[in-house]
């Protein structure tokens, strides 16, 4: 059999982007440490915001800050942890209803095994030192209690 | 509205294709299925595929797989970054519009040489989601827990779908997995594998190809002794974020099966292509599928689920249930979305 070539190949996408007025102001908020979510017009809050409102297609505009506690609504447990992601530890991975937010999140949770984790436990955020304005600058959730 | 039907299919699935380009998979697909019915390219109308570039890392590899279809001279045709089952939508869509009386539709996948898991993350929104790079069996794992913390669904119900799902795929030769031994104890007993599921309730992944000619009238009844018609066909989508709409459930499929006219008549077959026993569980339950209809009963996409042709395999599947007078009624089903967010239903009938 012919010996098979081999080449290495990188996917990017080496374009930059606008956030817009909610998302940018969600990434700011978060380079800023706070999380903040939008009201729908039916006074429910959305965590995270969109432009638009998921089933009406609305626009949405009153942004709400949210958090920093709120409940563990599902997670499941990441070990090996992924190679591209913000994490060098196996991690929980859940969803988080922040106080005041309606909808949960997807984040990062961080205990040391899924042993510690359970549906309806209260978590809250902890933040990078350093941020710029990224999903990142939350390093994740940690119990309440557990420190900064 | 034109009558509309699946004259001919031809389908490939096997564990990963080492040696086989795109184009080498396909040639032998498009052949079958186009010469079953005595056609070549020259008599088809218009031409569709479905597959994706991130899959192949290469920006328009749909093009070179043009080649095992015969492009010269030029073809009607066209191409959908989605599953296969799509590309079938729109060459419904085309023999509706007229002008055109046949259409070959076809879809590949080749996950095998690269992670599918990373693949599967480029389709998250890149702000929130995409940038913590959560793979989609973790991403599945939430929806699970959701389920069964909600009491939606329980263990052993998943149990029962995984069983189901390995045991019929004892003989089908386009199942990469299948078990005659498998119980409900032995899946059960299955160590997570990302908690709360487990290795059977995730599908297995595949490489391979699907082809489909469809035919309008009475080009249909001259090309095939016993049609698949399609007597109903329809897609939808929920939200993006998962935190926006209830996990255990699914309105684009419910709505798109309601479009599909799938509960006007008994359905002796359904062909579902959830890559997860969670969602083949929401899926029976929102197409409202009972005990009368035989769901996935060679393995469906648990036992080989090959990414954009899973779909349109499912539909094939489905039509050749008609094609060989095992069913009158029946329906194929094709999903995108980590979270299934979209939902293709197609319903056939036999004469």
């Amino acid at each position: 059999m012919a010996e098979r070539l081999r080449a290495d190949l990188v996917l990017e996408y080496p374009f930059t982007r606008t956030t817009g007025p909610v998302i940018g102001a969600f990434l700011t908020g978060l380079r800023e440490g706070i999380v903040l979510g939008i009201r729908r017009f039916d006074g429910t809050v959305l965590c995270p915001p969109t432009e638009y409102d998921p089933e009406t297609s609305a626009p949405l505009t009153e942004l709400v800050e949210v958090g920093p506690g709120g409940e563990l609504v599902s997670w499941t447990w990441v070990d090996p942890p992924r190679p591209q992601s913000p994490w060098e530890q196996p991690h929980g991975l859940g969803m988080i209803r922040l106080d005041g937010a309606d909808t949960p999140m997807v984040h990062g949770v961080l205990v040391g095994g899924p042993d510690e984790l359970s549906v309806g436990m209260r978590v809250t955020a902890r933040w990078r030192s350093e941020r710029e304005g990224h999903i990142a600058d939350l390093e994740g959730f940690v119990p309440e209690g557990a420190g900064r | 509205m034109r009558d509309v039907a699946v004259v001919s299919v031809a389908q490939r699935q096997t564990k990963a294709l080492t040696d086989t380009t795109e184009v080498e998979l396909m040639v032998p697909i498009i052949n079958e299925a186009r010469g079953a019915v005595g056609l070549t390219q020259d008599d088809i109308g218009f031409t569709c595929s479905g597959s994706s570039d991130f899959l192949a890392g290469q920006a328009f590899s749909f093009v070179h797989t043009l080649d095992a279809v015969g492009a010269v001279p030029p073809i009607s045709e066209s191409h959908v970054e989605m599953d296969g089952a799509w590309a079938l939508y729109e060459a419904w869509v085309k023999l509706q519009m007229g002008g055109v009386d046949t259409a070959l539709v076809y879809s590949y996948g080749k996950s095998s040489p690269g992670s599918l898991k990373d693949v599967l993350c480029t389709q998250l929104d890149p702000y929130y989601l995409g940038p913590l790079w959560p793979d989609a069996f973790a991403m599945a794992a939430l929806q699970a827990r959701i389920m069964l913390e909600s009491g939606a669904v329980s263990e052993q119900r998943l149990a029962e779908i995984a069983v189901r799902s390995l045991n019929g795929a004892v003989g089908n030769p386009l199942a990469v997995r299948s078990s005659a031994a498998a119980t409900i104890d032995s899946v059960l007993a299955e160590a997570p594998v990302a908690d709360p599921l487990r290795p059977s309730d995730c599908a297995a992944s595949a490489d391979g190809g699907v082809a489909v000619v469809l035919a309008a009238g009475d080009r249909a009844r001259e090309l095939c002794e016993r049609p698949a018609w399609i007597t109903g066909i329809d897609h939808r989508i929920d939200p993006h974020q998962p935190g926006v709409r209830d996990l255990t459930r699914a309105p684009s499929a419910h709505k798109a099966a309601a479009e599909a006219g799938v509960g006007a008549d008994r359905l002796d077959a359904a062909e579902l292509a959830a890559p997860f026993t969670t969602q083949e569980h929401i899926l029976e339950v929102e197409l409202g599928l009972g005990p009368q209809t035989a769901v996935n009963a060679a393995g469906g996409a648990l036992a080989g689920h090959t990414m954009m042709a899973a779909g349109l395999m499912r539909i094939a599947t489905a039509a050749r249930h008609i094609h060989e007078g095992r069913a009158d009624r029946v329906l194929g089903h094709g999903a995108s979305g980590l979270f299934l967010q979209q939902n293709l239903v197609c319903v056939m009938e036999g004469e």
